[in-house]
């Protein structure tokens, strides 16, 4: 029974798998757990894309040094999740609030947005290692969610 | 004509590993883990997480839950049963696409899974193992493990063509 009206509610929004009340509230109370361990996590994300996904280098190639403790890696992935942090505040409207960022990466970056997935998963992995205990099933799949709506609002204006 | 030595994706800080290193990284990072308990932890995430996947378990009773699918024993039955094939991968990992032959045409022929669930399962495999091991599952170790799911997965859906 649970299931069907689950399927019915997911019938009744216009985009897949969109953001419900209860994910962003999940969202928004780890994202104040983790807050003030963001830049670090940010920092650690990247470094992990980019070592366990060289492809992603390629965008880098004007970087001196990649590994995962170097000054720009670890400055990037801090900007990087200052982002996401404040999308945490925009899940209402996150075509809307990513709008100028999506421009940036389909016009002046031109990042495939495959690549969006793959830093997910490594935000993922950083997570379970530094909240292994709040980083819950439950908490998962929200944080999974909310990343891939973000990611497809990041895609938003590339074509 | 591009200059390969400043081939960007092989650039490093340090050398790359050998392939015995991989191999001895990957022993090492599967000695740490209890299948008994990873197995079900990774297997009950999958559900959770991707609740579609749920359509291979009819038969498993409630998976209505998180609490639920946590506290079900055909789940973590089963769970240790995938965690236990992986064991196979690692203990011949020169020949892992012969080794995963005959399970990858039972998935594919007699349970019709959609291969795109085994990368599903190698990534929150991963993510539950890191979660255990923390810090110490390093960058360098991840990318390596993630490597060898990598072929694990490509394995398992071999035979679907």
């Amino acid at each position: 029974m649970s299931s069907a009206l689950r399927l019915w509610e997911g019938q009744s929004k216009r985009s897949k798998m969109s953001l419900t009340v209860k994910d962003k509230s999940v969202v928004k109370a780890f994202w104040g757990k983790i807050s003030g361990k963001a830049d670090v996590v940010g920092a650690e994300a990247f470094g992990r894309m980019l070592t366990a996904y060289p492809q992603t280098k390629t965008y880098f190639s004007h970087w001196a040094d990649l590994s995962p403790g170097s000054g720009p890696v670890k400055n990037h992935g801090g900007i990087i999740m200052g982002a996401i942090g404040k999308a945490v505040g925009l899940m209402d409207d996150l075509v809307g609030g990513m709008s100028a960022l999506s421009d940036r990466h389909a016009f002046n970056l031109r990042v495939d947005p495959g690549n969006f997935k793959i830093l997910s998963h490594n935000i993922l992995v950083t997570l379970a290692i530094h909240f292994p205990s709040e980083f819950t099933p439950e908490v998962h799949i929200a944080v999974d969610k909310f990343l891939a709506a973000l990611s497809a609002a990041l895609a938003d204006k590339y074509r | 004509m591009p200059d390969f030595d400043d081939n960007i994706c092989q650039q490093r800080t340090t050398a790359p590993p050998s392939q015995d290193a991989e191999k001895s990284t990957i022993s090492a990072v599967w000695g740490r883990v209890d299948i008994n308990e990873v197995g079900p932890l990774a297997l009950g995430r999958v559900l959770i997480v991707y609740p579609w996947t749920q359509r291979y378990f009819g038969s498993f009773g409630d998976v209505s839950t998180p609490a639920a699918i946590m506290g079900n024993p055909k789940v973590a039955a089963h769970g240790k049963v995938v965690c236990g094939a992986l064991d196979n991968a690692v203990k011949n990992m020169g020949n892992i696409l012969a080794t995963y032959k005959s399970l990858s045409e039972t998935h594919a022929n007699k349970l019709f899974v959609d291969p795109d669930n085994f990368r599903v399962l190698a990534d929150v495999l991963t993510i539950v193992i890191a979660a255990k091991f923390g810090a110490s599952f390093t960058p360098e170790i991840q990318a390596t493990w993630q490597k060898f799911m990598k072929v694990v997965v490509a394995a398992m859906g071999s035979r679907y063509f």
